[in-house]
């Protein structure tokens, strides 16, 4: 658009209204054809995705258990009561929010250091950038099975450093080792994210600015994160919906032992190993939901966009 | 009837070289069903499956697909594959405890007339019952499975009999500095529920009735809590155990700090490839019990075969489930793999003398023992249970008790949240 705005300046006013008009044909048949290209897509995005979503939200209000199939029932909202006054669900949900918030904060954190040192390496910067990403490049279920070995004592490494005990028996402890390991593996996509924010940000203004006296740290929260605004606030919507669906790192490590299930470890406890459908369904529904806010918090209070749209907007 | 299949079989394969050059690729649609047997991993199973195969003479050809290692994926994989009537699978290796639940849920076809005669015949009671369901045979007992209590004769002279004993010894063994540990399984999973379930039925207690369907948990169920959590809290237990499951027991054991370990006979051979120094200092005896006189009785494990409700071949998948937990692949299997057999006879036979020399304690654990509750809900159970039972040195009994009869109810009615 842009573009071909830009072409019609030079021409003369008539010309323009008569490239005006061709245009607004032109767009209506590109409009159209944008619509056809984008059908199949959305036919297909429309059968993966809303159906099971629809299917899940019906199974969530029938009583429905693989092992008594004469009992299957509809029961309304039961299983939404049933989960809602559950202790175990508002333990895992509470767990929940701690390893996001926690994670997601140590993440940002980190990330954002590591993105400024593979941003400004001189030297084989090529190299910092490979090797800053290998954690994330590693399956997760892997590397939590080389965390479980570390922490499990007589076997492990890290056991031995931290006294006697073994971590992985305690409610703490554990937390702390689930949230050590999932901010290992993701802050290098943290920092990948927030790499592209740095290098939005414009090398003259920083120049501007110390011109002007401004310390490096003024120049930190005055200019850059600013300018890195909608890039932290993508990174940190994405890393959130993640983090609240984590399940992996539980299951290798604790599988859900002293009260440190999530919600995922939950509900696949109850829908693929008791094969409750009705409840775990309830539980699935629930999880959609939730993520479904912490996007709508993001985008409509926090005006998080796909990085440069709203600036290409505007302009 | 055999007379008729071999002649139509030599029509068929001259229809076939007639054919042939024709059809080039026709697949083996029509010609001898493949039966697909899915089973955990079992080092010599193939060379079972093989015999069975050249057995069969032609009339049906079992592939072996291996499950997952961890019990809980191999049931995960079977019933989300029958949740979809995939009939794939003909013949299922079924953990004991899953037999119940896969009747209910009528993924698995009953045994009748011949073939339920063939698998009872001469089977040992406690696996026949495992593989029952509402009075009706639903599956044929491969291999039972015990744990023995195996300990250091250097530190320990008499074996104990009771847990109140062994838990004695062992602070008195702790007391003097040398190795003391008892070493088990209590992680909270089933292994858990396990040593539980050991000390209830050897207490004589019960946790649901005798149809399966109430949540009784009486006195002496709540006593052997009382027990559990005892023997966590004394002192005896290695530092890991709430987060150590079968194999993590045995390593503890060979490494030496164990005095007693309560596991199952795959240590044995272990124990001699991987701990040389400790092989002749290490004997076995029954399972601990919870009072003198009374000897335990502990809980049996092992696999059952069943029939896909699914299956397209089911004459044939029970033809070939007998011939894989026959006597003759019973002894093979437990020579080569260690896995107990389910038929008495072949207790007696000298040829497992040398793999197991402790035959004579797990044919008296598997005939005293003790089936884990029999309930399409024990999976709901279970998990309720181990969630409860752990951390096991911080039971409180009454209260919990209280607790474990309404969510096991909840449990058995599928109606609860699983933790």
């Amino acid at each position: 658009m842009t573009a071909t705005e830009a072409a019609a300046k030079p021409a003369t006013r008539s010309a323009a209204r008569r490239a005006r008009a061709r245009l607004s044909e032109g767009k209506k048949a590109e409009r159209r054809l944008g619509w056809l290209l984008c059908a199949p897509a959305a036919i297909v995005m429309l059968a993966v995705t809303a159906y099971p979503i629809a299917y899940s939200v019906w199974l969530s209000f029938q009583r429905f258990d693989l092992k008594f199939p004469d009992e299957r029932e509809f029961v309304g909202l039961a299983n939404y009561a049933t989960v809602l006054t559950n202790g175990y669900w508002w333990t895992a949900f509470g767990v929940t929010m701690l390893i996001t918030v926690v994670t997601v904060a140590v993440e940002l954190v980190l990330g954002m250091g590591l993105a400024w040192v593979m941003f400004r390496t001189v030297v084989g910067r090529g190299l910092v950038r490979t090797a800053a990403l290998i954690p994330y490049g590693i399956v997760t279920v892997v590397a939590a099975f080389s965390w479980k070995y570390a922490w499990t004592p007589d076997t492990g490494y890290l056991a031995s450093v931290v006294g006697d005990g073994a971590p992985l028996t305690e409610r703490a402890s554990s937390l702390a080792i689930i949230m050590l390991a999932e901010i290992w593996k993701t802050t290098p996509f943290m920092a990948l994210l927030l790499m592209a924010g740095l290098a939005l940000v414009p090398e003259d203004l920083l120049k501007a600015a110390s011109m002007d006296g401004a310390t490096g740290w003024q120049r930190f929260t005055r200019v850059i994160l600013p300018v890195m605004k909608p890039a932290i606030l993508v990174a940190l919507l994405f890393r959130t919906l993640d983090a609240f669906r984590v399940f992996d790192n539980i299951y290798v490590l604790t599988a859900g032992a002293n009260n440190t299930s999530s919600v995922s470890m939950l509900t696949y406890n109850n829908l693929m190993r008791g094969l409750n459908l009705g409840i775990g369904s309830t539980m699935s529904v629930l999880i959609f939901l939730a993520v479904a806010i912490i996007a709508f918090v993001f985008v409509k209070l926090f005006g998080t966009a796909a990085p440069g749209s709203s600036e290409e907007g505007k302009r | 009837m055999v007379e008729r299949w071999r002649r139509r079989r030599l029509a068929a394969l001259a229809t076939a070289a007639l054919l042939a050059p024709l059809a080039g690729c026709g697949g083996d649609d029509g010609g001898v069903p493949v039966i697909n047997v899915y089973y955990a991993p079992e080092q010599n199973f193939q060379k079972v499956v093989d015999d069975c195969n050249q057995q069969a003479q032609g009339r049906y050809r079992i592939a072996y697909q291996v499950l997952p290692r961890g019990a809980d994926d191999q049931r995960v994989q079977m019933v989300r594959r029958l949740a979809a009537e995939d009939d794939g699978m003909d013949v299922l290796g079924l953990d004991v405890t899953w037999t119940p639940e896969f009747a209910s849920a009528e993924w698995i076809r009953e045994w009748t007339g011949e073939h339920k005669e063939e698998a009872s015949r001469g089977t040992l009671e406690q696996p026949l019952r495992s593989a029952s369901f509402e009075g009706r045979l639903y599956a044929a007992p491969k291999n039972t499975n015990t744990q023995l209590l195996w300990y250091r004769t250097d530190l320990v002279p008499e074996p104990p009999k009771t847990w109140d004993e062994m838990i004695k010894m062992s602070l008195d063994l702790k007391a003097q500095g040398k190795p003391y540990e008892i070493d088990t399984m209590g992680a909270q999973y089933e292994g858990l529920v396990v040593l539980y379930n050991n000390m209830v039925a050897s207490n004589g207690g019960r946790i649901l009735d005798d149809e399966g369907t109430e949540a009784v948990f009486d006195q002496k169920a709540v006593d052997a809590l009382a027990t559990l959590q005892r023997f966590a809290s004394a002192g005896v237990t290695n530092p890991s155990f709430t987060n150590t499951q079968e194999d993590g027991a045995r390593l503890q054991f060979q490494s030496g700090s164990g005095a007693f370990q309560l596991n199952y006979p795959f240590v044995w051979p272990a124990l001699q490839e991987g701990a040389p120094d400790l092989k002749d200092k290490v004997k076995w005896a029954r399972y601990p019990g919870m009072s003198d006189g009374s000897p335990s009785k502990v809980t049996i494990g092992g696999y059952n075969l069943a029939v896909s409700a699914y299956s397209k071949h089911p004459d044939e998948a029970f033809e070939a489930a007998l011939c894989l937990r026959s006597p003759e692949h019973q002894l093979f299997s437990a020579i080569n793999d260690g896995v107990p057999p389910t038929i008495e006879s072949l207790y007696a036979d000298p040829a497992m003398d040398e793999a197991y020399p402790f035959k004579a304690d797990i044919l008296a654990q598997v005939k005293e023992g003790a089936n884990r509750p029999l309930t399409p809900a024990y999976q709901n159970l279970s998990t309720v249970l181990a969630a409860t039972l752990s951390p096991p040195a911080a039971i409180e009994p009454e209260r919990d008790a209280e607790a474990l009869r309404a969510s096991i109810q909840d449990a058995l009615e599928s109606k609860g949240v699983l933790p």
